[in-house]
């Protein structure tokens, strides 16, 4: 087994951020869109604190950037989710394929 | 041998986070996908102590795993037949797929192969109170921007969420 090091965060980081690709683009769900976007998130911020922590000179710029990332998440969480229950009550379902009144 | 155990815990952690992830993409009921969201949270907590960042860790745990965690399992049980719904829509499962898998590889490539220096003079633990430094001194204009977007995104979310017409009932 080799040392821990920047490399296996980055790898981790990437299968993470596939993931939640993946849900993001195949999910009819909108709920399920939005648990993949916070994945998403999450695999930024692995990689934004392992820079932080392997990384010359970085400091603590990575681990304060990751807490705005995080603030920005709580944010966009709170609006989408509001949104969500907006949609709902309109057509009684989050099917993304249903929500389609601006498409032109 | 302190090292062996470190690794061993970042695999460990890699591997609850990885397959977490795994199932909140792909489990058909959302109920169940959400409860796994809670569980990637942790394990990505868990990575953020391998890392010695314990204050981001204890944030991870109470935002992510507390309060985002509950709004999502409210949203679920909000927008209730969601839950009995077909979650996968099967004509754009492979493109979807072949974007995933073309997205991981490049990232993966490019992550690795960028210069990211020697690792020389990187600091091996970095303590909360330098967090905090930098938090308020360096990066203290963000942070009151932050509270300003907190406040716009909260007024927005019940406008957004508010059943229109009640408001009369006050009056």
């Amino acid at each position: 087994m080799i040392d821990l090091g920047l490399n296996h965060y980055l790898v981790l980081s990437a299968v993470v951020f596939s993931i939640g690709l993946y849900g993001v683009l195949s999910r009819r769900n909108a709920v399920g869109v939005l648990m993949s976007v916070e994945l998403l998130l999450n695999s930024v911020n692995i990689a934004l604190v392992a820079i932080g922590r392997y990384v010359g000179g970085a400091g603590a710029t990575g681990q304060v950037f990751a807490i705005f990332v995080i603030t920005v998440a709580a944010a966009e969480a709170s609006v989408a989710l509001a949104l969500l229950i907006a949609i709902y009550r309109d057509r009684h379902g989050v099917d993304v394929e249903s929500a389609n009144a601006l498409q032109g | 041998m302190a090292d062996f155990g470190l690794t061993l815990s970042f695999y460990a952690l890699a591997a609850v986070t990885v397959v977490s992830a795994l199932m909140v993409v792909s489990l058909r009921n959302i109920f169940h996908a959400g409860l796994f969201l809670v569980l990637a949270f942790v394990g990505v907590a868990g990575i953020y102590l391998t890392l010695n960042a314990a204050f981001l860790a204890a944030v991870q745990v109470l935002v992510y795993g507390g309060a985002i965690a509950v709004l999502m399992l409210f949203a679920i049980f909000l927008t209730r037949n969601a839950m009995t719904q077909g979650n996968l829509s099967g004509r754009f499962q492979a493109p979807a797929l072949l974007a995933t898998l073309l997205v991981g590889v490049l990232f993966s490539y490019v992550l690795l192969m960028a210069n990211w220096g020697s690792g020389k003079g990187a600091a091996e633990y970095i303590a909360p109170e330098q967090v905090a430094d930098a938090l308020f001194k360096e990066f203290v204009f963000p942070f009151e921007l932050a509270s300003i977007m907190l406040l716009v995104a909260m007024i927005g979310a019940i406008m957004l969420a508010r059943t229109p017409g009640r408001e009369t009932e006050d009056a």
